[in-house]
C-alpha cells in the first residue's frame, strides 16, 4: 500500500494519497478555494493546468511567496492557510485585475448568469474596480457555428488546451505577448479559414463569454410565427439526457416526454425524433458495413477496411482537413440530422403535400458543428438546405425560459409519427459507442440471421479514450474500435495510415464522452460526472424502450416499403449518403 | 612559430563597433611593411571590461595597456612601441586623480580590485584558437574529472566550492546537480543559459566571445557529472560574434576530440548544439528558456517539476548560466578549497558586473562577493560622471531594486542584496545621479516589464500594466495621494501571486523607490513638481525679462514657434505650444531662460 500523505489545511489535519493537489486536498474537507483557469475533467484525463489565473493562491508555511493551490502537491508535514488576510486580499486584487480587462456589460452578455468569473465577482464580493487604464478590444468574429468575442477572454486557455492537446486540431493558440496576448487563430484568420472542426468543445470550455454558439433562436421564434411556415422539429439523442440540467434537473434525469411537451407549446407543427433517422443510419451504414467486411474476406482487394462511421459532423471536418488522403474509407452514410432532414423534405413533405419551400426543419443537437453541417453545400436542393438549422441544447433551455414554459410541470408527451418512432439503438447513439452497438445489434442479425438473445454489447460503453471489442458473427471475428475526442482519433487513424490498425469498423465523436459533451449541451464546468450520468441516461432509456434494433423499427420498415426500396438502393444513395472533400 | 611579441586587440562587440577591427588589419600591415609579421603576432581577443576606454590595445609580454585606440594609431604604435620600444604616451591610460598615465592596467583603479576568475581568459587569449585555451589549463578538469573523478566526486567538489548560480536565482549549483543525477532516464539534458537579457547587461556574451571553450568545457563537465550525453546552448540569435566564435569552438573541440564519441578515450560521449532564442527577456527563466527550445511559446510553468525531473522534452535537464558555467573549469582545477576561501561567508567566489548609467568608468567588472557598492562605484566605477552626487545604483536589472547612499556599504552578495530590497540578479549596475527623477526611472523600468511579459499570469499580464499606467499618470502631474497605496499594495501583491521570477521580482523598482524615495513622488503629486526636472510634463520654461535682451536667438531656434518678441524687447514663451525640447536654454547667451 502507498504511503498516505498527511498535513494541516486551516489548522486541520488532512490525509491524502501522493500527488493530491492542496486544491483537492482542500476540497476534500469542504474548502472550496476559488479558481478560475483550472479545469479537471476526472477520469478523462483532461487537465487544464496553467496555474495562471492565481486566484487560488494559498499561504504555504516555509514558502517567499503565495502557492497556487490547482498546481502545489501536498507534501508531508504542509501548514497550508486558504483564508488569511494576506490570501484574500492577493485574490480579490487578481480578480479586480482580471475585471479590470473585462468588459462590464454582463447584463447582456450570453454568458450571464452562467459565468465562472462572475460568479468569483460575487463570491469574492467585487463592488468597485480601482483599476482604471486600457483595455483590449477586438472585433467579434463569427463563424457557421461560434461567436470568438476576445475583449471577454481571461486567457485561462481551457480553449487552447482542448483545441490543442484534447482535440489536437490546433485551431487555436497563444498569440502576442503581455498585455496583448490573446488566443487567435493562425494569422488571425475567420474560424472558417482555419483547421477548426467547429466540435465546440472550446465553448464547451470557456468560463466567459468569449466563446458562445452562433445563436439561431430569434431566427426559430420568427419561422415558428410566420403561418405560411411547417415548422417541424428533430431532436438529437443527447439532448434528453442534458436539457433537465438547464432547469436545475440532477443530471441524468432524462426528460424525452416534457422536452416533446415542450416543443409543441413552443408551436412546432410536429415534434419529430432524430433517434428515427438513427435507426435509418443503421440500416444504410450497417449495411455498407456488412457489404465492405463480406467483401474484404471474400478477398476483394479494392476494399479498404476499416469502415468509419460519418455521424459526426466535427469528425467529418477533422479528416477532411488532416487526412484527405483517406476519405474512401468513412462510410458514405450521410448523418442522423443529414437523413431526417433528406427523408423530411421528401417522403413525408410530399406525403403531407407540403411543398418544399415552405416546410422548415430545425434540428435541437448537442452540438456546434451540426449548426455548420446544415449549410453544407451537398446537403441542399436547389439552394435549399434539408435542415434549415441547427439549435442547440443551451439555445432550446432558454428559449423555452423565454417562452415563460414551466418545464418542470410539463407533462409527457410523445413523438409524432411516422418520424418520432425510434428504437433504443437510435437513442444510444449520443453516447460514446451507441452507434458501435446499435449497428452491431443490426449487424448481427443481418449476418447471421439469427436472434441476438443479450442487445448489449459492454464492451463499447464508457469513457475509456481507446474502446476495443471482438464480436463473433457466426465464425467470423469482427473487430470493432471506439474512440471519442479527436486526439483519440487522431491515433487510431495513424494506425490505419501506417498500415497498422486491427480494426474491421471504428466508431468516432468528436467530444469527450460523444454528444452528450458535445459543444452545445449545458456546461459542466468541469465536472466529468455530468457526462457520465447522461451517458447513463440514455442506456436507461435504451433498456426501457420495447424495440431495441433498428430493423425493427416499424417505420423505417414502412419507410423502405414505401419510398426508399432497400437500404443501399438508388434512391437511398442519392438521399442519405454523401461524399467527402479535401480540406487542406 | 613562435613569436617574441604580441599585440592584444579587444574583438568583443563593443570594441568592435568602434572599428576595433581596423585596428587589427591596419597593425597587420604596418607591421608587414616593417617585416615584422612573423615576430610580432596581433590577436583579436574577447572583452578587457575597460569598454569605456575602449578600443583596447595591450601590448604583451611588456604589459602595455592602451586606451581609445584609433585606426590611424596602429602605425605609430608599431613603429615607437614595438620597434624602438618607447611608450605612445598619448594612448596611455590616464589616472584622473593622480593626472598621470598608467601603463599596466594592474595600476588601475578600474582593475585593483577586481579578480578575475570567470573572466580570467577574456582579453588575454584568441577564443578562436583552442590551443590558447589549452595553453592556460583549459580541459585540464574535464580530463581530471573522466580520468580522475567519479560523477559523484565532481558534484561534491562543486557543492565544496560553494559556487551558486549567477543567472539571478543564486541556487547551489552543485545542489542543483546533484537533483539532475538523481533522476534515472534514457536521456538527459545539460543546458546552457545564454539569453542574457537584462538591458546593459553584457557579461555572458563576453564570456562566450572571450572565453567560448570555458563553457563547453564546463558543459562536458556537468554532462559527465549528471549523466547526460546531450548539451544545448540556447543563445540569443541578437549574439552574433557570440554565436559565431561558440561555433568555432565546438567545431575545433570536435576536432580535438574532446566533444563527440569517447572523449580523450573515456568512453564519455558529449555533443553540444546551439539553439537560437528570439530576444524575449522571460526565456532566461529556465521553463521558459525550455518550452522555448522545444518550439513552444516561450513562457514559464510552474515549479515543481523542475527541469532536472522533468526538462527539456520532458527528460531531466540541467540548466546553468554561462557566467555559473565558466567557473567551474578552475574550480575542480583549483579546487573547491581554493574557491570557497574567496567571497563572502553564504555567496563563494566573485560576480560579474556590467557596470553602466551615470559611472566614469563603464565597462564589464568581476569583483569579489563581498566587495561593497562603494568600493564597486567609487574605486572600480570611478565614481560619478562630471562630479554629480551619486543618487541611486540599480542592481539585477530591470526587476532589481534601487538602492541609495545608505546601502553603499553594503557587501554585495546574494542575500545582502535581497535582503536590501534588491537582488543580484545577472549582474546588471546601473549608477544613477541627482539628475535623474526616480520615478521616471520606476517607470521605465515597467515599461521594459511590460513589454517583456510573457502574459500568461494575470497579476504580471496586467498587474504591471496597470502599475505602469499609475507612474505614468504620476509623471504626468495627475496622480493622487491614494495612488501610491495602490501602488504598493498592488506591487505586493504581484510579488507574492505572479507566477515565475520575472512578474515575482518586476514590483521592485516601484517599492524600492517608494521605500527609499517617497518624497519624489509626493512632489510630482502634490506640488506637480519633478525634483530631478526629468518629467516633461511637470517643467515649464521661463524666460526672465529682466534678463532678456531681445536677441532673437532663441525664438530663431525654437523647433516649434513657441517665443515670441519684438528684437530688443524681452521674449516670452507660449507654454501651450513649447515641447519643453530645451533648445532655447542652450542657445540662450544671457542665462534668461530657466525650467520651473
Amino acid at each position: 500500500m502507498e504511503s498516505r500523505i498527511t498535513l494541516q489545511i486551516d489548522n486541520r489535519p488532512v490525509e491524502v494519497a501522493p500527488g493530491t493537489t492542496v486544491l483537492d486536498a482542500a476540497k476534500g474537507i469542504g474548502i472550496n478555494i476559488p479558481s478560475l483557469c483550472y479545469m479537471n475533467l476526472e477520469n478523462m484525463c483532461i487537465t487544464n493546468l496553467p496555474a495562471s489565473c492565481r486566484l487560488c493562491v494559498v499561504e504555504v508555511e516555509g514558502r517567499r511567496n503565495l502557492a497556487p493551490a490547482c498546481a502545489t502537491r501536498c507534501e508531508n508535514g504542509m501548514k497550508v492557510k486558504t483564508s488569511t488576510l494576506r490570501v484574500m486580499n492577493a485574490r480579490k486584487t487578481v480578480l479586480e485585475l482580471i475585471l479590470s480587462d473585462h468588459p462590464k456589460d454582463c447584463l447582456i452578455c450570453p454568458k450571464s448568469g452562467n459565468c465562472e468569473l462572475q460568479n468569483l465577482a460575487v463570491k469574492l464580493k467585487i463592488r468597485e474596480i480601482p483599476f482604471a487604464g486600457e483595455q483590449n478590444s477586438y472585433t467579434v468574429e463569427t463563424s457557421p457555428s461560434l461567436i470568438r468575442d476576445m475583449g471577454k477572454c481571461i486567457f485561462c486557455r481551457r480553449c487552447e488546451m482542448m483545441c490543442n492537446e484534447v482535440q489536437t486540431v490546433g485551431a487555436l493558440g497563444a498569440v502576442n505577448r503581455g498585455f496583448s496576448s490573446v488566443i487567435s487563430t493562425a494569422f488571425n484568420q475567420p474560424l472558417g479559414h482555419s483547421e477548426c472542426t467547429f466540435c465546440g468543445q472550446c465553448v464547451a470550455v470557456c468560463p466567459v463569454g468569449a466563446l458562445t454558439e452562433m445563436d439561431h433562436t430569434n431566427r426559430l421564434i420568427d419561422d415558428l410565427n410566420n403561418p405560411e411556415k411547417t415548422v417541424i422539429v428533430q431532436t438529437a439523442p443527447a439532448v434528453r439526457a442534458a436539457l433537465g440540467e438547464e432547469f436545475g434537473l440532477s443530471a441524468g434525469t432524462s426528460v424525452t416526454g416534457k422536452m416533446a411537451a415542450a416543443l409543441r407549446k413552443l408551436g412546432f407543427d410536429k415534434v419529430f425524433d432524430t433517434d428515427f433517422a438513427a435507426d435509418l443510419t443503421i440500416m444504410e451504414e450497417g449495411t455498407e458495413l456488412l457489404g465492405r467486411v463480406s467483401a474484404f474476406l471474400k478477398g476483394d482487394k479494392s476494399v479498404r477496411l476499416p469502415i468509419l462511421t460519418s455521424c459526426c459532423p466535427a469528425w467529418v471536418n477533422f479528416f477532411e482537413y488532416h487526412f484527405p488522403d483517406m476519405l474512401d474509407i468513412p462510410s458514405t452514410a450521410r448523418s442522423p440530422q443529414q437523413m431526417f432532414g433528406a427523408i423530411a423534405k421528401t417522403y413525408w413533405a410530399e406525403k403531407m403535400g407540403i411543398p418544399r419551400e415552405n416546410l422548415v426543419v430545425v434540428s435541437i443537437m448537442p452540438c456546434l458543428a451540426k449548426k455548420y453541417e446544415c449549410a453544407r453545400e451537398e446537403f441542399r436542393v436547389n439552394g435549399d438546405p434539408d435542415v434549415n438549422y441547427s439549435i442547440s441544447t443551451r439555445e432550446l433551455a432558454s428559449l423555452i425560459k423565454r417562452a415563460n414554459i414551466d418545464f418542470l410541470r410539463l407533462s409527457d408527451e410523445e413523438f409524432d409519427r411516422p418520424l418520432g418512432e425510434s428504437t433504443g439503438a437510435g437513442v444510444i447513439f449520443g453516447a460514446s459507442g451507441g452507434v458501435m452497438e446499435a449497428a452491431l445489434r443490426t449487424a448481427y442479425e443481418l449476418y447471421t440471421g439469427k436472434k441476438l438473445e443479450k442487445v448489449e454489447f459492454e464492451a463499447v460503453r464508457g469513457l475509456q479514450h481507446i474502446k476495443k471489442a471482438t464480436i463473433d458473427l457466426n465464425g467470423t471475428k469482427l473487430n470493432v474500435g471506439i474512440a471519442h475526442g479527436l486526439g483519440n482519433a487522431r491515433k487510431l487513424l495513424e494506425e490505419i495510415r501506417a498500415g497498422k490498425s486491427e480494426f474491421h469498423a471504428i466508431e468516432i465523436m468528436a467530444c469527450p464522452g460523444g454528444c452528450i459533451g458535445g459543444g452545445g449541451q449545458p456546461l459542466h464546468h468541469g465536472d466529468s460526472s455530468l457526462l457520465k450520468a447522461r451517458s447513463e441516461a440514455l442506456y436507461r432509456e435504451d433498456a426501457e424502450k420495447p424495440l431495441r434494433k433498428s430493423h425493427e423499427n416499424p417505420d423505417i420498415i414502412k419507410l423502405y416499403e414505401e419510398f426508399l426500396g432497400e437500404p443501399m438502393s438508388e434512391k437511398a444513395h442519392h438521399l442519405l449518403h454523401t461524399h467527402y472533400f479535401c480540406k487542406k | 612559430m613562435s613569436y617574441k611579441m604580441h599585440i592584444l586587440v579587444c574583438g568583443g562587440t563593443g570594441c568592435r563597433a568602434s572599428a576595433s577591427q581596423n585596428i587589427i588589419e591596419r597593425l597587420q600591415d604596418s607591421l608587414k611593411e616593417q617585416n615584422l609579421h612573423n615576430e610580432v603576432q596581433v590577436i583579436a581577443t574577447g572583452c578587457f571590461g575597460f569598454c569605456e576606454k575602449g578600443p583596447i590595445v595591450k601590448i604583451m609580454p611588456d604589459n602595455t595597456f592602451y586606451v581609445q585606440v584609433k585606426p590611424e594609431d596602429a602605425p605609430e604604435i608599431v613603429h615607437e612601441h614595438i620597434i624602438k620600444g618607447r611608450k605612445v604616451e598619448r594612448l596611455l591610460y590616464r589616472d584622473p586623480e593622480r593626472k598621470i598615465a598608467v601603463s599596466d592596467s594592474k595600476h588601475m583603479g578600474f582593475y585593483k580590485k577586481q579578480l578575475r576568475i570567470a573572466l580570467r581568459n577574456c582579453g588575454f587569449i584568441d577564443p578562436e584558437n583552442i590551443e590558447e585555451y589549452i595553453g592556460r589549463d583549459g580541459y585540464a578538469a574535464l580530463a581530471k574529472c573522466l580520468s580522475e573523478l567519479k560523477p559523484e566526486e565532481v558534484i561534491q567538489e562543486i557543492k565544496l566550492s560553494g559556487l551558486r548560480g549567477r543567472g539571478g536565482g543564486g541556487f547551489p549549483t552543485g545542489l542543483k546537480w546533484e537533483f539532475a543525477r538523481k533522476y534515472q532516464s534514457d536521456q538527459k539534458y545539460v543546458v546552457c543559459n545564454a539569453d542574457e537579457g537584462d538591458p546593459g547587461a553584457f557579461m555572458d556574451r563576453s564570456i562566450m566571445e572571450g572565453d567560448p571553450h570555458s563553457v563547453i568545457e564546463a558543459m562536458a563537465i556537468c554532462g559527465y557529472s549528471i549523466g547526460a550525453n546531450k548539451g544545448l546552448v540556447y543563445i540569443r540569435a541578437e549574439y552574433p560574434l557570440a554565436i559565431e566564435r561558440l561555433r568555432i569552438a565546438i567545431r575545433q573541440a570536435e576536432e580535438y576530440g574532446l566533444l563527440g564519441t569517447n572523449i580523450m578515450g573515456t568512453g564519455f560521449d558529449f555533443t553540444i548544439e546551439i539553439r537560437y532564442g528570439a530576444g524575449a527577456f522571460v526565456c532566461g527563466e529556465e521553463t521558459a528558456l525550455i518550452h522555448s527550445m522545444e518550439g513552444q511559446r516561450g513562457e514559464p510553468t510552474t515549479k515543481p517539476p523542475f527541469p532536472a525531473e522533468s526538462g527539456y522534452n520532458r527528460k531531466p535537464t540541467n540548466v546553468n548560466n554561462v557566467e555559473t558555467l565558466a567557473n567551474i573549469p578552475v574550480i575542480l582545477t583549483k579546487g573547491a578549497g581554493w574557491f570557497n576561501k574567496i567571497g563572502s561567508e553564504k555567496s563563494k567566489g566573485t560576480k560579474v558586473f556590467a557596470l553602466a548609467g551615470k559611472i566614469n568608468n563603464v565597462g564589464l567588472i568581476e569583483v569579489p562577493m563581498g566587495t561593497t557598492l562603494r568600493e564597486v562605484i567609487y574605486e572600480v566605477g570611478g565614481g560619478i560622471k562630471n562630479d554629480k552626487k551619486f543618487k541611486a545604483v540599480q542592481t539585477g536589472g530591470p526587476s532589481g531594486g534601487c538602492l541609495t547612499e545608505k546601502h553603499l556599504d553594503t557587501p554585495i552578495d546574494f542575500d545582502n542584496l535581497i535582503a536590501a530590497g534588491s537582488m543580484m540578479g545577472s549582474g546588471g549596475m546601473i549608477v544613477m545621479d541627482e539628475d535623474d527623477c526616480m520615478v521616471a526611472v520606476a517607470k521605465f523600468y515597467l515599461e521594459f516589464i511590460v513589454e517583456e511579459s510573457c502574459g500568461k499570469c494575470s497579476p504580471c499580464r496586467i498587474g504591471n500594466k496597470r502599475l505602469l499606467e499609475i507612474l505614468t499618470r504620476i509623471t504626468e502631474g495627475k496622480g493622487s495621494m491614494s495612488d501610491l497605496e495602490t501602488l504598493e499594495n498592488l506591487s505586493k501583491v504581484i510579488k507574492d501571486t505572479a507566477l515565475c521570477g520575472l512578474g515575482q521580482t518586476s514590483p521592485n523598482p516601484v517599492l524600492s523607490t517608494l521605500e527609499n524615495f517617497y518624497d519624489e513622488y509626493v512632489a510630482h503629486i502634490r506640488d506637480h513638481k519633478c525634483p530631478s526636472g526629468q518629467c516633461k510634463a511637470l517643467l515649464s520654461y521661463k524666460i526672465d525679462p529682466k534678463l532678456c535682451v531681445g536677441c532673437t536667438l532663441c525664438a530663431r531656434n525654437c523647433p516649434v514657434d513657441a517665443i515670441i518678441g519684438e528684437r530688443k524687447e524681452p521674449h516670452f514663451i507660449d507654454t501651450a505650444k513649447c515641447i519643453k525640447c530645451g533648445t532655447c536654454i542652450d542657445k540662450c547667451k544671457f542665462k534668461a531662460i530657466s525650467v520651473v
